[in-house]
C-alpha cells in the first residue's frame, strides 16, 4: 500500500468537488474492495476521500411509488428492509447470493457497483492488464492462459473481464437509476444500463461517471410485481462469485425480464431478449448471448446460463 | 525402547485413558486466541521487527538486474536483502528449489528480497519499489498428458506380476480408462510464518510454524552452513499444514536473513497470494488404469500407470501408491513416471500418492463392479486380500476392509438405494449414491520423549509437534495411562529441537510413533522409580506405585526424577504389510440443469487399530473428508501453460470448500488393534479420512446422472453437455 492523504469532507457536493480538484483522489466507502486493492497496489490512490459521515444511509420512498436508496446503506440493510424484501425480492436474494455476512454488513450500494473486476490477471501485478496498467496487454489473452471464469460477451480483445457483482445484476433487472452529484454540485441521472462500460479499446474506463463524481442514490422505481428469481451457478456453495447468474422477473402472461451476471463486463440484458421469454429459455439466450466470443474454457457458460434459465423457467 | 515383537496384552488393554474421548487440552488456549503462534511470539521476541517477501515475477529464467535504492531509502525500512547479494544457499533436506540466493529462478514467486522495516506496511510497501529486470528462460512443454504418452510403456515397471497380457486377453471384461487429477494446494489456515532472532549472526531461534523440528533444525543448519547446536527451533502451535510444512521454507530463511541484516529479530509470514507459487504442491497426474475380471468378479488383472511433475530432482505425486497391495489380483503391473516441468515445487500433501490414486482406482472399480453387473460394495468385497498380492508370505498386520464396507453399507442403507443411474429425483436434483474404499499406509517412525516426575506431577518434553491433530491431548493420555496418573497431572513440553527428537508430524505416522515414544520414555521412567525404591515389580496405578512392601503416592516422591526413551522399531515388522483401511459412502445431489454438484450425506468407517482419542479421532477423519469434498468438486490449481505459473493463487480463486459444502458427516471407528504396528495396538487415521472420499463423490454422481466423470474436479464445464434431459 502506497502512503495517501485522507480526509473526510462535510457534503456529497464537496466530497465530489475535492475528488475531482485533489490529484489521484479516490473515494472510500465500505473499503471491502478498495482496500483489498490498495495492499496490494493494484489501486494506488494518492488522496483518499472517506465519504462514510455523509449521511447517504438511508432508503427513502418516492412519489413514483418507488424507493430511493443512499450510497452508504450497505449490503445487509438493503437486502434485510421490509420494502425490498416484499417489492424487489430479486435484490434481496441477489445481494444473499454475494460474499459473505461479514463483508455484506460493510459493503455499501454505490461501492458495490464500482466495485472492480476479480480477474486474476488484474490482481497479479507481475502479469500484463490494459485495466491496471493500460496498454500492458490482456493476460486473460495468450495462449494457455487461465480464462474459466472470464467474460463471454461484450468483451474486447483488450480486456475479457467480468462485472463480479451479484447486486448490480438485479438492479439492471429491476430498471435501477443512479444519481450522483458532479463536482460542480449539479445532480445527474444514469439509468443501470448506461452506467457500466464495456472495455472496448480502453477498459480502465469502467463507468460512466465523470472524474470526481460520486453516486449519491441508486433509485428503484415502482415495484414490477411478478416472480423474482435469482440463480447464481458456482462451483462451491458459498463465497464464490458467479460462473452464471440470472435474474428472472416473470409475469403471470409469460413476459418478463432477464438478466445475467458472471458472463459480460456489466450486468448483461437486452429488450430484445426480454421479449423472447414467452418462448423459453433458448430463445432468450439466442438473442441475449448473440455474438458471444467465448473462450475454450469458458464456452461452458453458453450452455450453462440457458439451462439455469431453462430451470428456473421450469422448462422439462 | 526396540519394538522386536508383535505385543500381545499390555496396559493399554485395561485403559482408563487411552482409547476415552477427551476435548483437546490446548482447546482453551486456541478458543481464547492466547495460544502463542509463529508470527505472534510476542512473548519471546516482543522488539520483533517485519519482513516481507518479494517474489519472482516470472516461470523460471535469470534475474540481470535489480535495484532496491529507493526500496532501502523508503520511510521506516532497516535492511533489505536481495538475492542477487546472497550466494546461492544450500539446499535443505528435501528442498528441490533453492530457498533464496543466486540469479536463476526456478519458478514463479521464488523469493528474490526480503524487506525489514518498523512497521508491516511500510515493509510491503518498499517491497513494490524494488525494480527486478529478468531474462526469461526458453518456453517449457508443460503438457502433461502429452508427456504421459511420451513415456507411457517405458521404464521398467516397479510392480510386475503374473502374466497381465494373458489375463487381460482372457478375461470376462476389461476395464481401460484415463484419468486426471490436478494440482493441489494445501490451503491451510495459516500460511508458512516464522519470526527469527539471528540479530547477531551467531547464535539462531527459530519460531516457526513446521511439522518437523528436527529436520527443520537440520536444514537451518544445512541453509546457512552453520552448526546444529547454535539453532534452536520452536514450533509449539501450528495453524494446519498438510504436508506444507513438513520442510524448511522460505519464511524462515529470509526472517533469519532479515534479522541477521537488521540486528534484530525479524518476523515474517508468507502473503496469501504467494503461498500457492512460493511453497510446495501436490502435483497434478494422468493415469490410466486397466483392469480386469473374470465373470464371478474376481481382479485377474489390475495395470495402473501414472505420471506426475516435477522439477529436476524432485519426487512428484506416486498416483500408484496403493496399487501393488490394496486389492487381490493374479497379476499386476504398475509403474509412476515423474516428469521434469520448470513449475513451483512439488511434494507432499495429506496423503502422498493415494489421496491422487484412488481418486482414479476407485472410479475404475466402480465402472468394472457396473461392467461385472455386480453392487460396487460387493465387487470390492470379492477383491479383498489378507496377504501382500506380489509377497503372498507377507500377510497384512491387521486388515479389516471388508468389515468396513459391511457395516458402512448397512448403516448408510446402501441397499436401499436406487441402482438405476439417474433415477432418483428430488425436485431439480438427481440423487445419487456413491461408495470408495480407502487404503493409506500405515507408517511409523522413531520416535523419542524424556519424562519427568517432579513433586508428584509428570512433565512430558518431545519435539513432536501438534499442528491441530490433537497431539498434545494424545500423548498426554498415553503418558497418564502409562505411568497411571491423572491427565491433569501431566504437562506437555513439546515442538521444541531442545527436547528429544520424534517422529514429528506428517504422513499419519504421527500419533502411532509419538505415542510409543512417549510410552518408552515412562516405561523407562517406571522402570527408575522403581530401582529407586528397591521395588522388583512396581504397579503403577491411581498416582501410587506399589510393589513389595511400598505403596506411596508418587507426589511422595521428593527427589526428580527423569528419564529419556525412543521407539526403535524392529525388522520383524518388515514380514507384514502395514495399512489402513475405510470405506466412504456419499449421496450427492446434481442440478438436473445446471450441474452443480452438492454433498448431501457423508459417512466414513475407518479400521485404523486402536483409537486413542475418539474426539480428536473423529475431527481428523471429517477434516479429512472436507478437503475429499474440496478434491472432487472445486480444487484446481489453474495452469497458466504460456508463463508457467498457478493463476488463481488466492483464496477466492483456488476453492476450498466451506461450511455450507459440507452436509451431516458420521464416522464410525471399528474396534480394532493392531499388535503389529504399535505398542498401544495403533496406527494413524489423518490422512485416512481424506483417501477414497473424492471417488466416492464421483461415483455418487455417476449414479446420479449416468455420466461418467474421470477428470477432477467434477466442475459442471465438464459434463454439462451429457447431463440427461430433463
Amino acid at each position: 500500500m502506497r502512503a495517501f492523504s485522507y480526509e473526510k469532507p462535510a457534503d456529497p457536493a464537496a466530497a465530489a468537488a475535492r475528488a475531482a480538484e485533489v490529484e489521484g483522489a479516490k473515494f472510500l466507502a465500505g473499503g471491502t474492495n478498495l482496500l483489498d486493492l490498495m495492499k496490494l497496489e493494484i489501486e494506488t490512490p494518492l488522496h483518499v476521500i472517506d465519504v462514510n459521515g455523509l449521511g447517504l444511509d438511508e432508503i427513502s420512498e418516492t412519489e413514483e411509488g418507488g424507493l430511493r436508496v443512499g450510497t452508504l446503506v450497505t449490503n445487509t440493510a438493503l437486502s434485510a428492509d421490509s420494502r425490498i424484501r416484499r417489492d424487489y425480492p430479486l435484490l434481496t436474494r441477489a445481494i444473499a447470493a454475494g460474499a459473505t455476512g461479514q463483508l455484506r454488513n460493510k459493503a455499501t450500494t454505490g461501492g458495490n457497483l464500482l466495485q472492480r473486476t476479480r480477474c486474476p490477471y488484474f490482481y497479479d501485478t507481475n502479469m500484463p492488464c490494459n485495466k491496471r496498467a493500460p496498454g500492458s496487454g490482456c493476460g486473460a489473452l495468450t495462449e494457455g492462459a487461465f480464462s474459466r471464469q472470464l467474460g463471454v460477451i461484450g468483451t474486447s480483445d483488450a480486456c475479457i473481464a467480468t462485472h463480479p457483482s451479484d447486486m448490480a445484476v438485479a438492479m439492471r433487472a429491476l430498471d435501477a437509476v443512479v444519481e450522483t452529484v458532479t463536482p460542480a454540485g449539479m445532480t445527474r441521472e444514469i439509468p443501470l444500463e448506461e452506467f457500466h462500460l464495456l472495455p472496448g479499446d480502453t477498459p480502465e474506463d469502467e463507468t460512466a461517471l465523470m472524474p470526481g463524481e460520486l453516486i449519491t442514490h441508486v433509485r428503484l422505481p415502482a415495484p414490477v410485481g411478478g416472480t423474482q428469481e435469482y440463480h447464481k451457478v458456482r462451483d462451491r456453495a458459498s463465497y464464490a462469485f458467479a460462473l452464471v447468474s440470472v435474474a428472472l422477473v416473470r409475469q403471470a402472461d409469460g413476459s418478463g425480464r432477464v438478466a445475467l451476471g458472471g458472463v459480460a463486463p456489466k450486468p448483461w440484458r437486452s429488450d430484445a431478449a426480454d421479449a423472447e421469454l414467452p418462448n423459453g429459455a433458448s430463445a432468450v439466450m439466442s438473442v441475449l448471448l448473440d455474438g458471444a466470443r467465448p473462450t475454450e474454457e469458458n464456452a461452458f457458460k453458453i450452455t450453462l446460463a440457458e439451462r439455469t434459465l431453462a430451470a428456473m423457467l421450469k422448462e422439462a | 525402547m526396540e519394538f522386536n515383537q508383535p505385543v500381545d496384552s499390555n496396559l493399554f488393554d485395561d485403559a482408563k485413558v487411552v482409547g476415552k474421548p477427551m476435548q483437546r487440552i490446548d482447546g482453551p488456549l486456541k478458543v481464547t486466541g492466547t495460544a502463542p503462534y509463529a508470527y505472534e511470539r510476542n512473548d519471546a521476541a516482543p522488539d520483533a521487527l517485519y519482513g516481507y517477501p518479494l517474489g519472482a515475477a516470472i516461470g523460471h529464467g535469470r534475474i540481470t538486474r535489480m535495484d532496491a535504492e529507493a526500496a532501502r531509502s523508503a520511510p521506516g525500512v532497516r535492511a533489505v536483502v536481495t538475492t542477487l547479494e546472497v550466494d546461492p544457499l544450500e539446499k535443505g533436506m528435501n528442498n528441490v528449489a533453492r530457498l533464496f540466493g543466486g540469479d536463476e529462478v526456478q519458478h514463479y514467486h521464488q523469493a528474490i528480497a526480503v524487506i525489514v522495516a518498523d512497521t508491516f506496511e511500510q515493509a510491503r510497501a518498499a517491497s513494490a519499489m524494488i525494480e527486478v529486470d529478468y531474462e526469461e528462460g526458453t518456453p517449457a512443454d508443460l503438457d502433461l498428458d502429452a508427456a504421459f504418452e511420451r513415456v507411457q510403456g517405458t521404464g521398467e515397471p516397479d510392480t510386475l506380476v503374473g502374466d497381465v497380457g494373458a489375463a487381460f486377453r482372457d478375461a470376462a471384461q476389461v476395464i481401460d480408462q484415463m484419468y486426471h487429477t490436478p494440482g493441489e494446494s494445501h490451503t491451510m489456515m495459516e500460511p508458512h510464518s516464522s519470526t527469527v532472532d539471528w540479530s547477531d549472526g551467531e547464535n539462531m531461534t527459530v519460531w516457526t510454524s513446521n511439522q518437523m523440528i528436527n529436520w527443520n533444525h537440520q536444514s537451518i543448519a544445512t541453509t546457512f552452513g552453520i552448526d546444529q547446536d547454535r539453532i534452536r527451533v520452536e514450533s509449539p502451535y501450528v495453524g494446519g499444514g498438510f504436508g506444507a510444512k513438513l520442510w524448511l521454507r522460505a519464511d524462515a530463511v529470509l526472517a533469519a536473513l532479515g534479522s541477521r541484516a537488521a540486528g534484530v529479530p525479524v518476523k515474517l509470514a508468507l502473503p496469501r497470494p504467494m503461498v500457492m507459487n512460493n511453497t510446495t504442491h501436490r502435483s497434478a497426474t494422468v493415469q490410466r488404469i486397466r483392469l480386469a475380471a473374470n465373470a464371478d468378479g474376481h481382479l485377474t488383472g489390475i495395470w495402473h500407470e501414472a505420471a506426475a511433475y516435477c522439477l529436476p530432482g524432485g519426487r512428484g505425486e506416486n498416483a500408484t501408491a496403493q496399487t501393488p497391495i490394496f486389492y487381490a489380483g493374479d497379476s499386476r503391473r504398475v509403474k509412476n513416471h515423474v516428469v521434469d516441468m520448470p513449475l513451483p515445487e512439488t511434494a507432499d500433501m495429506r496423503a502422498p500418492g493415494e489421496a491422487s490414486g484412488l481418486m482414479a482406482l476407485e472410479i475404475a472399480m466402480d465402472e468394472m463392479a457396473e461392467a461385472l453387473d455386480m453392487d460396487p460394495v460387493q465387487f470390492r468385497i470379492v477383491n479383498d486380500t489378507q496377504v501382500d498380492p506380489a509377497n503372498p508370505d507377507i500377510p497384512f498386520s491387521d486388515r479389516h476392509f471388508v468389515e468396513c464396507l459391511e457395516r458402512g453399507a448397512e448403516a448408510f442403507g446402501w441397499s436401499e438405494r436406487n441402482t438405476t443411474p439417474g433415477g432418483q429425483r428430488d425436485g431439480d436434483w438427481l440423487i445419487g449414491h456413491g461408495v470408495a474404499g480407502a487404503y493409506r499406509g500405515a507408517l511409523v517412525l522413531p520416535s523419542g520423549a524424556r519424562a519427568i516426575l517432579d513433586g508428584g506431577k509428570l512433565i512430558i518434553e518431545t519435539d513432536m509437534t501438534d499442528i491441530g491433530t490433537g497431539s498434545y491431548t494424545i500423548l498426554a493420555q498415553t503418558a497418564a495411562e502409562t505411568m497411571g496418573m491423572d491427565v491433569a497431572d501431566v504437562e506437555m513440553r513439546m515442538a521444541n529441537s531442545a527436547y528429544p527428537v520424534s517422529s514429528g508430524s506428517g504422513g499419519q505416522f504421527g500419533a502411532p510413533s509419538s505415542t510409543s515414544g512417549v510410552y518408552a520414555a515412562c516405561m523407562a521412567l517406571r522402570e527408575k522409580i522403581a530401582g529407586n525404591l528397591g521395588i522388583d515389580e512396581a504397579s503403577f496405578n491411581g498416582g501410587r506405585v506399589t510393589g513389595g512392601d511400598t505403596d506411596m503416592a508418587l507426589s511422595e516422591i521428593n527427589e526428580e526424577v527423569s528419564a529419556e526413551d525412543a521407539i526403535q522399531w524392529g525388522d520383524f515388522q518388515q514380514g507384514y504389510a502395514m495399512g489402513t483401511f475405510g470405506a466412504h459412502f456419499v449421496e450427492v445431489g446434481v442440478h438436473a440443469y445446471t450441474g452443480e454438484t452438492r454433498v448431501r450425506r457423508m459417512l466414513a468407517v475407518c479400521d485404523a487399530g486402536r483409537i486413542i482419542n475418539p474426539i480428536t479421532a473423529r475431527s481428523q477423519v471429517i477434516g479429512g473428508m472436507v478437503m475429499g469434498v474440496g478434491a472432487a468438486l472445486s480444487e484446481d490449481m489453474a495452469l497458466d501453460r504460456g508463463r508457467g505459473f498457478f493463476a488463481n493463487h488466492d483464496m477466492a480463486n483456488y476453492e476450498v470448500a466451506v461450511h455450507a459444502d459440507i452436509p451431516e458427516q458420521d464416522v464410525i471407528f471399528l474396534d480394532t488393534l493392531d499388535g503389529v504396528a504399535t505398542p498401544l495396538k495403533a496406527k494413524g487415521v489423518g490422512e485416512l479420512g481424506l483417501c477414497g472420499v473424492a471417488a466416492a463423490i464421483a461415483n455418487g454422481v455417476y449414479n446420479a446422472t449416468g455420466v461418467r466423470v474421470r477428470d477432477y474436479p467434477l466442475t459442471m464445464d465438464k459434463f454439462i453437455d451429457r447431463l440427461p434431459a430433463i
